[in-house]
């Protein structure tokens, strides 16, 4: 799977892309997200505040109890800001 | 419709003819352009999104919109990139047969252009830079449109 990082969260990991062999135990958005912050580090600070963060799986928005059944894209990012 | 995510500059005399040209024949094109504020602080914008999705967000949303009003054309074009004070940022113009349906779907294109499609902002100060916050204001503005 591709995980892809934008913005603040792209510039404090470090990274904007990288794949993931997703453990068979996670199942949601949120799994994915509490499952980057046990890497501890910067993705500790990042995934630490998840209210901050927006996710996307397979390029649509999703919610963080979103089944990642079906992803081969999931984003996370903050609240947009164009326009 | 036509939905550009670019670097360079838009004309928007250009944008505007080409809609005025829709049949049937367009009686109203309502554009709205966002422009970089001037500032003491700020010397630049830099805009970043999500290509792919970007796409894909601003499209739902002018199917959407085309469901709603009336509509004969939307152009919609978002530049990313390193912007300067009195730079356009985007570019919203609507053709309809009549003004009301192409002013609300400006406004429409706009709230959710502001909330939903995939772009960040990023101001350079003298010193340092930062990325700009999102605004409950600009998320509230999207109950408007979930009435009727």
């Amino acid at each position: 799977m591709t995980v892809l990082y934008f913005a603040w969260v792209r510039q404090r990991l470090g990274t904007g892309e990288e794949q993931i062999e997703l453990p068979p135990e996670i199942g949601t958005v949120r799994e994915l997200a509490e499952h980057l912050q046990s890497r501890g580090g910067a993705f500790a600070d990042v995934f630490s505040e998840p209210k901050r963060l927006r996710a996307a799986i397979n390029q649509e928005h999703a919610a963080w109890d979103a089944s990642l059944q079906t992803a081969t894209e999931v984003a996370f990012f903050p609240p947009v800001t164009g326009g | 419709m036509k939905i550009c995510v670019q670097r360079e500059d838009f004309d928007l005399n250009a944008e505007l003819d080409a809609l005025k040209h829709k049949r049937p024949p367009v009686g109203a094109i309502v554009a709205f352009t966002g422009v970089v504020r001037a500032s003491d602080t700020v010397s630049s914008l830099t805009l970043e999104h999500y290509p792919g999705m970007t796409e894909r967000e601003i499209a739902r949303h002018v199917e959407y919109a085309n469901g709603r009003w009336p509509l004969f054309g939307v152009t919609v074009i978002h530049r990313i990139g390193e912007l300067r004070p009195g730079d356009n940022i985007v570019l919203v113009a609507v053709a309809a047969e009549h003004r009301r349906a192409a002013f609300e779907a400006t406004e429409f294109l706009m709230d959710y252009l502001k909330t939903q499609v995939p772009f960040w902002k990023q101001e350079a100060g003298q010193e340092k830079s930062q990325w700009i916050e999102a605004r409950d204001s600009d998320e509230a503005a999207l109950t408007r449109w979930h009435q009727d």
